[in-house]
């Protein structure tokens, strides 16, 4: 995996959404992004083939 | 013993058949949660006159010979995020109580009503959802009746404590990736998660539209199934609720484990628990003589819930980040703000997962009707726990409390959380009893057994001294 920043991740993206972070604790979103990402990992380290159709509509 | 302390199924035996009066039952109810209400912080809204009034329109039908519905006189109520007419919709944010009160109830509302359950009024939660302990940044916490210094669970703690306590016989949790079965665990009761779109979620307040599911929570397994055949149906204001009308519950019940293929899940779901979670999962096992089961995509599916739950939690809320920041709960805004900002491949991956999860839950369910798994790994933490110790690592108490809820709720499973006490004295701990989708009768089954055996049970808790 390369090299992560949460800072630079937040810094970046606040204003893409246009999100003020004043009031928000940079450092526990931070901590939430680092959580995502080990999701993410969990995720990306099933192989799924490029035909694998996401659920839009989910029916069990 | 209070007709009050029984199930809501014996509550509507009385007043059908005129052994008691709903009239009384909601004056009982209404002291109860005046007496108890103020140390456990289960309602935010009683609506004494609609109960009252409810039950006047329940005691004449008796009184004029007519049918007064399959649950005349059964007190309940509701999480606030349900619309309750004329209440403020919260979904436990300060943010919405500045919108005008509801115009109409939630369908199910309406439906348990219509059935002649009085509606006592709503129940505290979790910040718009986006929790697992109870605790409420505003409304302060909805607090575990069997030890007030623990928590309810959430989001839907207030649905937990309030029948837990005996103020209410039934109430309606959500359900996004274990909010009803986390506080039927750490309350000690019965909760149902049903199949995806097996019961209408009309007139409340969403979170995630593919995860979110409404269901009771009651302290018999007779009493989910008398609810949800009250509930049951279709309705066009939920476009995910099934469109047909399914065949009633109730007179499954008695049919059993007969001819049941049961299994325990292992792998992932008995790797990061409690000794205690573990132990109850072993003695449901052991009285239904279940074999053994993997998932091995369930650590993964769990992920993908995470992170379904987080964009669209962060994108729903976005307009109100953006302007409101300072008035939501810190630990539920900082989350969603993280949930804004997750790259797109991420989500689209973890959808594109949840397919692959779904297939395979899917074949696990051609060889087995039903499978066990702990609903927590711990049993309810102590009131402004941070942390919990999992497989000798300490890590943060909230994230970690869905472990076992989410990878089912993941792929719209139904789910009967069955409440199991293995240590006299102690706590109780849930144990997920899971099915196919739409055989909420096979669950319900296997815990009217349960309950039946003496295994699970949902007592009342003492009233504090």
């Amino acid at each position: 995996m390369t090299e992560f920043d949460p800072d630079a991740v937040i810094a970046a993206m606040a204003p893409l959404l246009d999100l003020p972070l004043e009031g928000a604790d940079a450092a526990v979103v931070a901590t939430h992004l680092r959580i995502a990402r080990a999701m993410a990992a969990t995720v990306a380290a099933v192989p799924l083939s490029d035909e694998a159709e996401p659920l839009p509509v989910f029916r069990p | 013993m209070s007709l009050l302390d029984r199930p809501a199924t014996a509550i509507a035996a009385a007043v059908r058949s005129g052994e008691a009066r709903a009239a009384d039952i909601a004056e009982a109810a209404l002291a109860r949660i005046a007496a108890a209400n103020p140390g456990l912080g289960a309602f935010t809204d009683v609506t004494a006159g609609r109960a009252r009034a409810a039950a006047a329109r329940v005691d004449a039908a008796v009184a004029q010979g007519r049918d007064p519905g399959p649950l005349a006189g059964v007190p309940f109520a509701a999480k606030n995020l349900f619309d309750i007419a004329g209440l403020v919709t919260r979904a436990g944010s300060r943010i919405e109580r500045d919108k005008p009160p509801a115009p109409r109830d939630a369908t199910l509302v309406a439906r348990l009503e219509a059935a002649g359950a009085l509606c006592l009024g709503a129940l505290n939660m979790g910040e718009y959802a986006y929790d697992f302990t109870g605790e409420n940044a505003h409304d302060g916490p909805s607090r575990n009746p069997h030890d007030p210094g623990r928590m309810s669970g959430g989001s839907s703690g207030g649905s937990g404590t309030a029948v837990a306590a005996g103020m209410v016989a039934l109430s309606l949790g959500s359900d996004t990736n274990g909010s009803i079965r986390v506080p039927a665990a750490f309350c000690g009761l019965f909760g149902l998660k049903p199949t995806f779109g097996g019961l209408s979620r009309a007139g409340c307040f969403p979170f995630v539209a593919s995860l979110d599911h409404v269901g009771p929570l009651a302290r018999s397994a007779a009493d989910l199934a008398a609810a949800v055949d009250a509930m049951a149906g279709p309705d066009p204001a939920d476009p995910a609720c099934r469109t047909d009308t399914p065949a009633p519950l109730t007179p499954e019940l008695p049919r059993g484990i007969d001819g049941l293929r049961i299994a325990t899940l292992g792998g992932y779901f008995a790797e990061r628990a409690e000794a205690g979670a573990l132990a109850a999962v072993a003695q449901v096992a052991v009285a239904l003589n279940a074999g053994r089961a993997e998932f091995p995509l369930a650590e993964a599916a769990r992920a993908a819930a995470y992170l379904v739950t987080m964009a669209e939690g962060g994108a729903l809320h976005l307009p109100r980040l953006r302007t409101r920041a300072a008035d939501f709960d810190p630990e539920v805004r900082d989350r969603l703000i993280a949930g804004a900002m997750l790259p797109a491949p991420w989500v689209a991956q973890a959808q594109k997962l949840r397919r692959a999860a779904r297939d395979a839950a899917l074949a696990l369910l051609a060889e087995h009707d039903i499978l066990l798994a702990p609903a927590t790994p711990c049993a309810a933490p102590r009131s402004g726990q941070k942390t919990l110790t999992l497989g000798g690592q300490e890590v943060l108490l909230r994230p970690n409390i869905g472990l076992f809820t989410q990878p089912i709720s993941c792929i719209g499973l139904p789910v009967v959380a069955v409440p199991v006490w293995p240590d006299a004295g102690g706590l109780p701990f849930g144990v997920q009893i899971i099915a196919a989708p739409h055989r909420e009768d096979l669950a319900l089954r296997v815990a009217w057994h349960l309950e039946r055996s003496g295994l699970a049970r949902a007592p009342v808790a003492p009233a504090p001294a």
